[in-house]
C-alpha cells in the first residue's frame, strides 16, 4: 500500500526498515520531525534529543563503534556545530552503519543561513546521498546502511527543505532485523592520533577510489533518456523541478549518489547530448567538478545560486518563459509578521528591556529573537545559538576597556543555554566580565514546536527524566550575582534589570515562566498553577493614550475611530503584562 | 503536465489548513491520483501567514507551484487572499472565507485593513465567498471552519464523487467525525 508522506516521515520509516537501533539528535527546522517520527519505534530504536548536535553526533558514533546502526539528524547549521568530530571520523570510519542526516534550508523559510552542506561530504570525505521525494528518502536512508558498512564510511544524506516537509508517495518495505555487529576493540582504527590518522588518511583516499567507481556504478545514479538535444544532470529537489520545467523534451542523469561524484558517468552522458545544463539548487557543487573534469556544461552561469529553486525560476532562467499572472495593486496589503503568541512570557521582559538606554542587547536563536521586531525592537545581534553569552562578554570587555558607559545584555532561551551558552557563560566567568546574561526559561524548547530538553523533566519519548535546574548549575559555572524573577511582573523585572546594571562583576537573570502553548507538566501545575484567566478593558477609564500596544500583544486591538483598546477573549490569557503597562488601570482581569 | 490540477490554501496560523489539506490529499490518493503536499513549517504557530499545496493527476513532479498556476486558490482570510493572489491563473476560481483577522501592524492601529478586497477580487476572477464562520457556529463547533471550506473547494473542483467520508474518519480524531462530516456537507451546499 502506498502512504503519503513527508520526507521526514519517510526517512524515519527507512531507520525503522534499516534495521537501525540508536539515533540522536538536536532540532531544527527542518529536521526535527526525523527523530520524532523515529521515536514512535519505541521498541525498535533507542532515540534521544541530545542538548547539541556534536553530542548527538558523538553518541551516534558510540552507537557505530559498539556494533549498531546508528543515526544522527540535524538542520544544516547544526553540522557546523558537530563538524569536529565528523571530520575525524570520517578518517576512522565505522563498525555499524552510520547515517549522518543534513536537513539544508534553501530560501531560509527558518534559517539564519542557506549554506549548502553537499560541501561538507567532499570536505570531511564521506560519502553522499541525496533524495528528491520521500520514497528516496526512505529507500536512501536503508542504501545508507549498505553503503556505510560496505565501504567502511559514515554517509552524510542531505535533505532540503522541500524533500523533509512535501508529502509523497512511499510504498512501505519490510523492517530487517536489527543488525548488531561484535565489538572489537581496535586501536588502529579508533584511536585517532596522529601515527594511526597517517595511516588512516592513506587508506581513505583509497575508499574515496572505490566509491567513486561504485557510484559510475550503482543505480542511485540513471539515465532517462528523451531527446537528446538537451542532457541535464541534476540531483535532489532540483530534479523535480527541472523535469517540471523539460518533461520529455530532455535527459536527464539523475544522481542520487553524489559524492564521489560518477565522473565517467557523466562524461558518457555529455558526449551523448548536444547541451549539458547542470541543475542544482544553491551552490555550484556538481558543476565545479564537472567543469574540473573537463567536461563543458551550462549551470550557474543561468541558474540562479541564492534563494530556492521553483519551476518557475527555472522556467525563465534557461527558457526564457514567464507565466502569466492576474495584476492588481498589492500596495493594500499588510504585512503579517510571525509574533510573540498573546501570553508568551517573553513579552513583558522585551518591554521592560526595550525601556532600557545604552544597552548593547546581544540576541539567540529562538523563539526570544521575536523581541527584535516591531514594536520591542529588543535586539542588537543575532549570529548563531550560544553566541548571546559570548559576543555579550567580548562586547563587555571592549566598552570597559574604551570606558564607553554601555552594558552588554546577552539574552538566551532554555534549550539555547543548554545547547552551547553554558559554555561561553564559563567564559564570562572565567575571563570576568561584567556582562548581564538573561536566560529566558520558559520549560520547554519552543521554537521549533515544544521539544523536551535537559530542564524540562521528560524524554523525547515522554518518560519522566531528571530536571536539570537552571539556578544551581549557574552557580556551579561560578555566578554568584542571579535572580530568578516571573517576567509576567515587570516590577520584578525592572528590579532586576537596576540591581544588575549596578554590578561589576557577571550577572545572570533567570525568567522563570512557562510557554503559554506548553503543555503542563504535573511539576509545572504545582509551580505556576492554573493561572490562565482573561483581561478586559474599561472603556469608560480607557483614554486612548496607546501605551498598551507597546507590547505588541497580538489580544490586544486598537481603534483609531473610537480611540479605545479592546481585548481579543479568544487570544488573551490573562497575563496581565497589558493592565501593568496602562497608566489608568483601564485594563483589568476579567471579574474583577 | 497540463494533466496536474493545483489547489492552494492561505491562511493564518492556527485556522486549520493543514487539516484540510491532510483531508483533501486522503481523498485524492484513494481515487488513485499521485499527489504531492507542501506546506512551510516554521514560524506559522506564531500567527504568520501559512500556506499549503497540494497538486494531483497522473504523475506529479514538483511539489510546489509557481506564480499564475493555481486552478483554485483557498482563503481562510479576506486579506490573505489579496497576498497569494498572484498565484492564480488568470482563469482560475477563488473560494473565500468571508473571515477578517487583523495583524499586528493593524491591531496597533498603524496601518488600516485593506477595504473592498472581495470586490476588487470578484471583478478579476471567478470567486465564491463564503460565511464559513457564521456557518460553522451554527453548527456549533467554531473550529469547523476549515472543512467546510473543504466543503465547498471539492464543489468547485468537480471532485463530489470521490469518498470523502473515508478521508475524514481518516484524518480527524472520532469524536470530531460526525460534526466534520455536517460541516463538509454545508460546505457542499453553498
Ligand atoms: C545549531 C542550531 N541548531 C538548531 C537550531 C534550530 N533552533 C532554532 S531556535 C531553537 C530552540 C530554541 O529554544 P529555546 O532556547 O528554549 O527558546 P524558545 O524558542 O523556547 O524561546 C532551535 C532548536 C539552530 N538555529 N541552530
Amino acid at each position: 500500500m502506498k502512504k503519503l508522506m513527508t520526507g521526514d516521515e519517510a526517512a524515519a520509516r527507512g531507520a525503522y526498515e534499516a534495521g537501525i537501533s540508536y539515533a540522536a539528535a538536536y532540532p531544527g527546522t527542518p529536521s526535527t520531525e526525523i527523530l520524532e517520527n523515529i521515536a514512535l519505534y519505541t521498541e525498535d530504536i533507542i532515540a534521544e534529543w541530545a542538548p547539541n548536535e556534536k553530542v548527538a553526533l558523538e553518541a551516534a558514533i558510540g552507537a557505530s563503534i559498539a556494533g549498531a546502526r546508528a543515526l544522527a539528524s540535524m538542520k544544516h547549521v547544526g553540522v557546523n556545530v558537530a563538524a569536529d568530530p565528523l571530520f575525524t571520523f570520517g578518517y576512522t570510519g565505522v563498525n555499524g552503519g552510520m547515517v549522518l542526516i543534513s536537513t539544508d534550508d534553501p530560501g531560509m523559510h527558518s534559517s539564519q543561513n542557506e549554506q549548502d552542506n553537499r560541501y561538507y561530504a567532499k570536505f570531511a570525505k564521506v560519502a553522499m546521498l541525496e533524495p528528491s521525494n520521500s520514497q528516496e528518502s526512505k529507500d536512501m536512508v536503508k542504501a545508507a546502511m549498505e553503503i556505510s558498512e560496505g565501504f567502511d564510511t559514515m554517509v552524510l544524506m542531505r535533505m532540503t527543505t522541500r524533500v523533509c516537509h512535501s508529502k509523497t508517495l512511499v510504498e512501505l518495505g519490510e523492517k530487517s532485523e536489527a543488525v548488531k555487529k561484535p565489538y572489537v576493540k581496535n586501536l588502529q582504527k579508533f584511536d585517532a592520533v596522529p601515527a594511526v590518522c597517517r595511516k588512516l588518511h592513506v587508506a581513505l583516499e583509497q575508499k574515496l577510489i572505490d566509491l567513486e567507481k561504485f557510484s559510475n556504478e550503482t543505480e542511485l545514479n540513471y539515465t532517462e533518456w528523451n531527446s537528446k538535444d538537451i542532457g541535464i544532470v541534476t540531483a535532489g529537489i532540483a530534479y523535480q523541478y527541472a523535469k517540471e520545467v523539460y518533461g520529455e523534451k530532455a535527459s536527464y542523469l539523475k544522481l542520487g549518489f553524489t559524492y564521489p561524484l560518477p565522473v565517467d558517468k557523466i562524461r558518457s552522458f555529455a558526449s551523448q547530448v548536444k547541451y549539458l545544463y547542470v541543475i542544482e539548487e544553491l551552490e555550484p557543487y556538481m558543476e565545479e567538478q564537472i567543469k574540473a573534469a573537463g567536461i563543458p556544461c551550462i549551470g550557474k552561469d543561468v541558474v540562479p545560486r541564492t534563494g530556492e529553486l521553483n519551476p518557475d525560476i527555472l522556467a525563465k532562467a534557461l527558457l526564457g518563459v514567464e507565466r502569466e499572472v492576474i495584476r492588481y495593486d498589492d500596495s493594500v496589503v499588510v504585512p503579517r509578521p510571525p509574533v510573540l503568541c498573546a501570553g508568551c512570557p517573553h513579552r513583558g521582559f522585551f518591554y521592560e528591556l526595550s525601556k532600557r538606554k545604552d544597552i548593547m542587547i546581544t540576541g539567540d536563536i529562538g523563539c526570544y529573537g521575536l523581541g527584535g521586531m516591531d514594536p520591542l525592537y529588543a535586539k542588537d545581534t543575532c549570529i548563531c545559538m550560544g553566541a548571546s553569552i559570548s559576543m555579550g562578554h567580548g562586547a563587555q570587555q571592549v566598552f570597559n576597556r574604551f570606558n564607553e558607559k554601555m552594558r552588554a545584555v546577552a539574552v538566551i532561551g532554555d534549550s539555547t543555554f543548554f545547547h552551547t551558552g553554558m559554555n561561553s557563560l564559563l567564559n564570562t566567568v572565567y575571563n570576568r566580565s561584567n556582562s548581564i546574561t538573561c536566560i529566558l526559561d520558559n520549560r520547554i524548547t519552543g521554537m521549533t514546536g515544544h521539544q523536551e530538553n535537559p530542564g524540562t523533566g521528560f524524554t523525547l519519548q515522554g518518560l519522566p527524566a531528571k530536571i536539570v535546574e537552571i539556578e544551581p548549575l549557574v552557580r556551579a559555572l561560578g555566578i554568584d550575582l542571579v535572580k530568578t524573577v516571573n517576567p509576567l511582573r515587570l516590577d520584578e523585572l525592572k528590579a532586576a534589570f537596576d540591581w544588575a546594571m549596578e554590578q561589576t562583576e557577571p550577572t545572570v537573570i533567570i525568567t522563570r515562566w512557562p510557554c503559554v502553548l506548553k503543555k503542563h507538566s504535573e511539576h509545572d501545575m504545582k509551580e505556576f498553577g492554573d493561572y490562565k484567566s482573561l483581561c478586559e478593558v474599561d472603556t469608560d477609564v480607557c483614554i486612548g493614550c496607546r501605551l498598551c500596544t507597546k507590547p505588541g500583544c497580538p489580544a490586544l486591538a486598537f481603534d483609531n475611530e473610537s480611540k479605545k483598546a479592546s481585548i481579543d477573549k479568544i487570544q488573551c490569557i490573562g497575563c496581565q503584562v497589558c493592565a501593568q503597562v496602562c497608566p489608568k488601570k483601564a485594563i483589568r482581569k476579567a471579574g474583577n | 503536465m497540463a494533466d496536474v490540477k493545483n489547489i492552494l490554501l492561505v491562511g493564518v496560523g492556527g485556522q486549520g489548513t493543514i487539516l484540510a489539506s491532510q483531508i483533501l490529499s486522503t481523498g485524492l490518493v484513494s481515487a488513485g491520483y499521485d499527489v504531492k503536499m507542501s506546506e512551510v513549517h516554521g514560524m506559522a504557530q506564531r500567527g504568520g501567514s501559512v500556506t499549503t499545496q497540494v497538486r494531483f493527476g497522473k504523475q506529479v513532479h514538483a511539489p510546489i507551484i509557481g506564480k499564475g498556476q493555481a486552478d483554485v486558490l483557498v482563503s481562510f482570510e479576506i486579506m490573505e487572499t489579496l497576498r497569494w493572489l498572484e498565484f492564480l491563473k488568470p482563469d482560475g476560481k477563488v473560494v473565500i472565507n468571508n473571515h477578517k483577522i487583523p495583524s499586528v501592524p493593524i491591531l496597533s492601529g498603524k496601518r488600516e485593513y485593506p477595504r473592498g478586497v472581495i470586490e476588487t477580487i470578484s471583478r478579476k476572477v471567478d470567486a465564491t465567498v463564503i460565511d464559513a464562520g457564521r456557518i460553522a457556529e451554527e453548527l456549533g463547533n467554531p473550529k469547523t471552519m476549515n472543512v467546510i471550506l473543504l466543503g465547498a473547494l471539492v464543489k468547485a473542483m468537480g471532485l463530489t464523487e470521490l469518498e470523502w467520508r473515508a478521508a475524514i474518519k481518516e484524518c480527524v480524531k472520532p469524536k470530531f467525525v460526525e460534526i466534520n462530516l455536517e460541516a463538509f456537507k454545508a460546505g457542499l451546499s453553498v
